[in-house]
């Protein structure tokens, strides 16, 4: 019997206390057990047009898994989300549920929604750990070779649908190691790497895809020498992201300012926290992030967990933080502090040039911009200097330019992002994009919905 | 894969190593550098390509002992292997664009100091092929710090200087091109590889007589792949990043002092500084 429309609170999420976790990199959230998670999903209406599937970026049948859980089912919600999403684990983990998902069903007009992104962060662990019960589904070898550039979330994706296709996949990695933002970027606080993207990354190699590391695609072979002289029949590129943006002020070449995307580097792919592993870490005490989003919140959760005083600023309100709600609500618990409408206007630096504090203005909200915020403006005379030894920006990244610069034929937007349509297919025949490369900095899910839309077309074009 | 074939002393505390690295090798340039991982451990090293062998399947590097990720790479032996190579990595020099007729009428000055003679060679040797003989200025301290002076005197017009006078022009570098420079010699370009403060007068020294100068930036890099931002260096008052849009910059445009200052980052840092280094990793 199916359970549905029980009338009870949301099921409370065990975590870790934020005094015990500010201090060390263990996962902050601890997730449902078996019972919790089916009981949450006994709350779920069963709606008939689910508000909520048309909210995911990838469309999974939301109700569907739900359903199984309700009933104890777990095997059967698991096959329910991998129809749609590759990566449950980690989109359950870091997916913004508040503004997808969780945010239109309808639990939440008059109590709270259903919590969609714990239950399927269950499921998919539990798929994990049962990885032997689901089959590997034996295809039909196809004999065409496919590339794919990159191993983060639209490489992944879209490398393991290609498989079960039938096709031999190779993915390209440039770092040491597989995984692209789920390991360089997103902490472990967040998304543990043996237990969870390890197992994600085996899980496609287990389908037949082999990953060469260590390989810069622009660098170490070109595009062309991939469809030419290695004999692939076409190409995914999901190189991601690409150079930390600056703000242009001036001090931001001293000693003690980083982009997010390096101190995570550091932090995460290189293990530098960890005092068995060589590289280094700058020693600050005080330390000042700029900006709001996801990477902002990872920076500044770490620079704490470092056991600096930690402090965002940011020059909108709190209602415009592009960040995840849960990220900047267990930010506040871990006691980091949250300096709104503020903006550097300069980095100052002492004698040896390293950096003592930073000068900042008041920003007041005007009319909102294109993108429906309110924009902000400077509060004349208002300047004022926050004392820190280190400072991160994280404002974002431009294209990386190496695969645009070696290769003929490929269009780029203004901004730089490869050109490619909805089904990933770019300006030339047999090569795909997808993710970051294409959006510019974006969301985990959306790189593997891209990754995933491009393998269907790939196979479409290998076949025609 | 990225076994040390074969590793010899150069000179004190800098060593020679050949590592097997087939797809670097093939498409190497003059001018690029990887990225190499002793072990698990280990931080990703920049280090510039001292030459390659595309038949062979290898790659030259050389490597100075200076802190305590330069001495565990000094410390691998023959037949050991790096845990990765990642690279060629950075453009390639501007030399492999000028059309041929150009390049053969191109005077052409190199100067190297230090652990930068080696990434000198590649360029040198790359222009003897293309029919061009290139003079080479290296420095050293004292004799016994030379090091590729006989690859480099197969395939270039070499000058020695030492700081103590016990070998070739008795002085530095900048007092060796003032010399050449006296003599009557002429140069439609410079090419500057060596430490950073040498680059820094060097080039100074070239502004003077008007000669178009190179120089090969050893910035701190963490991934090398244009992600992290580490290697910004400021030239002609823009923030450029080395890993992406270098090595190689203008020489009388780059801001010395600070890219020196941003080397010296982690200077005083516990897990950089051999004397407060305490890890016991490498059996150190």
């Amino acid at each position: 019997m199916a359970i549905k429309g029980n009338k009870i609170p949301r099921t409370p999420v065990r975590e870790q206390n934020p005094q015990v976790r500010a201090t060390n990199f263990e996962e902050v959230c601890l997730g449902y057990n078996a019972e919790e998670a089916m009981l949450e999903a006994t709350r779920c209406l069963q709606c008939p047009r689910p508000r909520c599937v048309q909210a995911c970026p990838v469309g999974i049948n939301i109700p569907g898994f739900v359903g199984h859980l309700a009933e104890g089912d777990i095997k059967g919600a698991a096959e329910i989300i991998g129809l749609d999403s590759a990566l449950p684990s980690v989109c359950g983990r870091v997916c913004p549920q508040e503004t997808q998902c969780e945010g239109s069903c309808v639990l939440g007009i008059k109590s709270e929604p259903l919590a969609i992104g714990k239950l399927e962060r269950f499921t998919g662990d539990w798929k994990i750990e049962h990885a032997d019960e689901f089959e590997v589904p034996a295809a039909t070898p196809t004999g065409k070779r496919v590339a794919v550039i990159g191993s983060g979330p639209a490489g992944l994706a879209c490398a393991g649908d290609l498989a079960r296709l039938g096709h031999e996949v190779t993915i390209f990695e440039a770092l040491h190691k597989a995984g692209g933002v789920l390991v360089y970027g997103i902490p472990e606080f967040r998304l543990p790497k043996e237990r969870i993207v390890a197992k994600e990354v085996e899980a496609v190699k287990r389908l037949g895809v082999k990953i060469e590391t260590d390989v810069i695609v622009g660098r170490t072979m070109t595009i062309d020498g991939l469809l030419d002289e290695e004999g692939f029949d076409a190409v995914f590129i999901g190189s991601g992201a690409g150079l930390p943006r600056f703000m242009g002020i001036p001090g931001e070449n001293l000693n003690g300012v980083f982009s997010a995307n390096e101190m995570l580097t550091r932090a995460n792919l290189m293990h530098a926290w960890d005092d068995s592993y060589d590289t280094p870490l700058y020693d600050a005490r005080s330390i000042v992030v700029v900006g709001g989003g996801n990477v902002a919140m990872d920076a500044v959760r770490t620079a704490k967990r470092l056991g600096a005083d930690a402090s965002i600023v940011y020059r909108r309100s709190e209602a415009e933080l592009p960040a995840r709600v849960e990220e900047v609500h267990h930010a506040k618990e871990e006691g980091i502090n949250f300096h709104m409408l503020t903006n550097p206007v300069r980095i100052i630096g002492d004698e040896q040039g390293k950096v003592i504090g930073m000068e900042c203005v008041r920003m007041e909200l005007g009319e909102p911009d294109e993108s429906g915020r309110r924009s902000p403006r400077e509060v004349p005379g208002s300047n004022f200097v926050i004392d820190c030894d280190e400072v991160i920006m994280a404002l974002g990244t431009s294209p990386n330019p190496l695969i645009k610069d070696t290769t003929a034929g490929l269009d780029v937007t203004r901004r730089g992002c490869l050109v490619a349509d909805e089904d990933g297919a770019t300006t030339r025949p047999g090569i795909f994009a997808g993710g970051d490369a294409v959006t510019g900095a974006a969301t985990v899910i959306l790189a593997m919905g891209a990754g995933r839309r491009a393998a269907a077309a790939i196979d479409r074009y290998l076949k025609a | 894969m990225y076994t040390i074939v074969s590793k010899r002393l150069l000179a004190p505390r800098i060593y020679e190593m050949v590592v097997e690295a087939p797809r670097i090798a093939r498409s190497a340039q003059p001018g690029q550098f990887l990225i190499v991982r002793t072990d698990k451990q280990g931080e990703r090293i920049p280090l510039t390509i001292c030459d390659y062998d595309r038949t062979r399947g290898t790659v030259t590097l050389v490597i100075q002992e200076i802190g305590i990720s330069s001495k565990k790479i000094c410390d691998m032996k023959e037949g050991e292997a790096f845990a990765d190579v990642a690279g060629p990595l950075g453009r390639p020099s501007d030399l492999l664009e000028m059309p041929l007729e150009e390049l053969r009428k191109q005077r052409i000055l190199f100067v190297a100091g230090g652990v930068g003679t080696a990434p000198v060679y590649p360029q040198v040797k790359w222009l003897k092929e293309q029919g061009v003989e290139a003079d080479v200025i290296i420095g050293a301290k004292t004799r016994d710090m030379f090091s590729y002076v006989e690859e480099m005197k197969s395939v270039g017009r070499v000058h020695l200087c030492t700081d103590d006078g016990s070998e070739g022009f008795h002085g530095m570098v900048t007092g060796l091109i003032d010399k050449l420079m006296e003599e009557g010699r002429e140069f439609d370009r410079c090419i500057i590889i060596g430490p950073m403060i040498m680059m820094k007068f060097g080039s100074l020294t070239t502004k003077k007589y008007g000669i178009p100068t190179v120089v090969s930036l050893n910035a701190l890099m963490v991934d090398g792949t244009g992600m992290c931002g580490a290697c910004r260096v400021t030239v002609d008052g823009k923030t450029r990043f080395t890993c992406v849009e270098g090595p190689e910059f203008d020489g009388h445009l780059v801001d010395y002092d600070e890219a020196m200052r941003r080397q010296a980052m982690y200077k005083n840092n516990p897990k950089t500084n051999p004397e407060t280094h305490t890890c016991t990793c490498h059996g150190n």
